[in-house]
């Protein structure tokens, strides 16, 4: 099967390419782009004419849901929202029903999405069995099952002699251990940021020091142990000053902020608004502004959707008890171009916060458009604007702060594989 | 962002907070007590027909027996229907949700609810749930707000002290976790107080209070000093046990409103408290029985506040 993607915009961060360039495609791979190579005669031309051809997305915290959650949502239905946002592969946190412990349940987890033929699957697993925070799982079997990295999810991990065990044994192999910061003893029955909106609306509580805290004891113990640390869904400035300063000592760290948090600040809460329960805490406008800042600076590596669908009765509870999350997949690149023109960033410097770095952060090839690469792609119209509207979302989960919001940028077509998974001319 | 509280023609269609609401509408429920109350004394009519017919649900997911009472005489008193629903955590455990029950009560054709929960937002969440011609009152949302009460906290202050707009007042305790502290701040700026404190140890202040437009004290001596209304607040036993207090004899010793405490205050300053009281924890009794002690008449007033809201309530158009 032959592919050519003619007259596009090609955007490739990875390899600095902003340019009109035709891209081929023989099977899988990329083969060639600009000129057509001799003797190819393509079985499917793509019309990319006023369209932007770039990497497919990479979203380093995508729930699915599978096992336990199915009705919340289920590999398929999100899947399917994932290649409909232009996302080609996506990192699974552990926290499913019961959590990816076992390497049969990675096993069986990446047989299920192989099947679907739609984006790549990269589970991270369980750091600890169970996610009780007592005992190491087995990671190089894990590993060999196909996960990618090893994280507690938002499960807490309190021992941190069992975190200190945990990276010293994950270095020793050279894997990736992925945390989120939250002291769990800080951020006990709190459901909003430690502010103004809080304190007015009579929401318990989760203080800045819960994040930093719990990252300063990480941050230690990732010198320590010398272990390949990747910081989740940071949310405040104290906290992304903490990252710079371990990156400027030359720490092997990453870290990743949510789209919402890159748009939204406790403000968005209002009147109890439960699409803005969401984890960790909306905050400040000044963390905001230090969360963005951290972006354009690099001290923050990549945008993730921290998708995470909630059944809509889940939601049409009290703020504090209605289940945190927001659905995620389709909106990241939408979001990721609103950022990019508030900030007036070209869109290969915002592209790579979802395709390069990422893919770095997996210790994934992929990311890139290089010759020879797997023909992962995301077609998009940067022009088009539409409404979010939660009925003609892919996923099963609806609820967004962003409901009603005009968006710019539609995904007309994704390649995985150099197969066409997904595909929308209206 | 719409005032949810409002219709389209800025009338009161739900209470839910003091806070946002016009100093028109505040002013007015007031007036409209002063009547009901001086109807109240006449005694000649106890009862009005402004909401016959219609049917006024008070629905209670946490326990209150003065509250839930005073809205009782008060909806009767207004010639409505009144059914009292304590659910308690009772429906919940049967697997019914919040808006389940609200749907079901809508079916019995209820025109007014009167709710108490125990979480913050409850009160929003019921009144975007429900037909535009239902009518909600929030009788207590978690930390949140309790307008009635503070409404009825205001109705006596002016009763008192005839102004707003030359009064010191003082809320003495846990604000943080208090819904009447709330709404008694946003209720007192909004009608004019140019002084509003708040007394208390830093565990039961919340995060950047002093933005509800506060000034923050920890000293009930400089605190108090001046002041012509102090608004006690209800201490609730937890407190002890999630460390933010080490005992009640010790927050009576700093915080507990003693008759040489409150001789900082005014010699007319008039002395409140929402009850249920602690007395010997945050109030000691001779202050709260003393010549200064205005409790009880908080409670009488409550009633023609109440009346006062739900007529307004029933009179605006849906």
């Amino acid at each position: 099967m032959n592919i050519h993607i003619k007259n596009g915009r090609l955007i490739d961060p990875a390899n600095n390419i902003d340019a009109m360039l035709d891209v081929f495609i023989t099977n899988k791979l990329i083969i060639a782009t600009g000129e057509m190579p001799e003797s190819f005669i393509a079985d499917r031309i793509i019309d990319a004419q006023g369209l932007i051809v770039c990497p497919g997305l990479i979203d380093l915290a995508a729930r699915l849901r599978e096992p336990g959650y199915e009705y919340m949502a289920t590999l398929e239905s999100e899947m399917l929202a994932a290649v409909a946002g232009g996302i080609t592969s996506l990192a699974c946190p552990p926290d499913t029903d019961p959590p990816l412990d076992e390497p049969g349940l990675v096993e069986m987890l990446k047989h299920r999405a192989r099947n679907l033929n739609l984006a790549h699957l990269y589970p991270v697993a369980a750091l600890t069995s169970g996610l009780k925070g007592l005992e190491l799982t087995e990671m190089s079997e894990l590993v060999d099952a196909g996960c990618v990295a090893f994280s507690q999810a938002d499960a807490p991990l309190i021992d941190t002699r069992v975190l200190f065990r945990a990276m010293q044994y994950a270095a020793t192999f050279g894997f990736s251990v992925w945390l989120r910061p939250q002291d769990s003893f800080l951020s006990r029955d709190g459901v909003a940021h430690d502010g103004e909106v809080a304190t007015r609306c009579g929401l318990p509580a989760i203080p800045v020091s819960a994040e930093t805290i719990a990252l300063a004891t990480m941050l230690t113990l990732a010198r320590d142990t010398g272990v390949k640390l990747h910081v989740c869904r940071l949310s405040s400035a104290a906290g992304v000053e903490l990252i710079r300063t371990a990156k400027r000592e030359g720490l092997a760290v990453s870290c990743d902020v949510t789209s919402n948090h890159v748009h939204l600040s406790e403000m968005d809460i209002g009147y109890f608004d439960p699409n803005c329960r969401l984890t960790p805490p909306l905050r400040s406008l000044r963390d905001r502004a230090a969360l963005r800042a951290g972006l354009l600076d690099g001290t923050i590596d990549a945008i993730c959707s921290n998708h995470a669908p909630v059944d809509e009765d889940a939601k049409q509870l009290p703020f504090a008890e209605a289940e945190s999350g927001a659905t995620g997949l389709e909106l990241l690149l939408p979001l990721l171009l609103k950022w990019a023109s508030q900030e007036k960033m070209s869109l290969s410097d915002a592209l790579a916060r979802v395709t390069q770095r990422p893919a770095k952060i997996l210790g994934l090839d992929a990311g890139h458009l290089s010759v020879g690469a797997a023909a992962d792609i995301c077609v998009f119209d940067p022009e088009t604007y539409w409404r979010v509207e939660p009925v003609a979302l892919k996923s099963q989960g609806k609820n967004t702060p962003f409901t009603g919001m005009e968006v710019q940028g539609k995904v007309r077509y994704t390649l995985v594989d150099g197969k066409v998974v997904y595909q929308n001319q209206d | 962002m719409n005032n949810p509280q409002l219709n389209k023609d800025g009338e009161l269609q739900h209470l839910l907070t003091t806070e946002g609401l016009p100093v028109r509408i505040l002013r007015d429920i007031l007036d409209r007590a002063a009547n009901f109350l001086d109807l109240d004394e006449g005694r000649e009519i106890k009862k009005v027909p402004l909401l016959h017919g219609k049917s006024v649900f008070n629905i209670f997911f946490e326990n209150s027996t003065r509250t839930r009472t005073t809205f009782e005489i008060a909806a009767k008193r207004l010639s409505a229907d009144v059914v009292n629903l304590n659910i308690g955590s009772s429906s919940t455990s049967k697997g019914e949700t919040l808006l389940d029950t609200v749907d079901n009560l809508c079916a019995m054709h209820a025109d007014m609810f009167v709710v108490r929960h125990s979480q913050s937002g409850a009160a929003h969440l019921i009144a975007r749930h429900v037909a535009p011609e239902i009518h909600v009152i929030n009788a207590g949302d978690g930390r949140h707000a309790h307008p009635t009460q503070a409404l009825l906290d205001m109705f006596t202050i002016r009763h008192y002290k005839k102004e707003f707009h030359n009064l010191r007042v003082a809320l003495v305790g846990d604000v943080m976790h208090s819904r009447v502290a709330r709404s008694q701040i946003h209720a007192l700026t909004t009608l004019g107080v140019p002084e509003v404190r708040v007394i208390g140890p830093k565990t039961l202040l919340p995060t950047m209070v002093e933005n509800l437009g506060v000034q923050v004290y920890h000293d009930m001596a400089k605190g108090l000093k001046d002041v012509d209304v102090v608004l006690m607040l209800r201490l609730q036993n937890e407190r002890m046990q999630g460390a933010a207090l080490p005992s009640g004899q010790e927050y009576f010793k700093n915080y507990g409103l003693t008759e040489e405490k409150l001789s900082f205050a005014r010699p007319d300053a008039i002395v409140m408290h929402p009850g249920p009281m602690n007395r010997g924890i945050e109030i000691d009794s001779r202050v709260a029985d003393g010549v200064q002690s205005v409790i009880l008449s908080q409670v009488t007033f409550g009633i023609a506040v109440r009346m006062a809201v739900m007529s307004t309530l029933a009179g605006s158009k849906a």
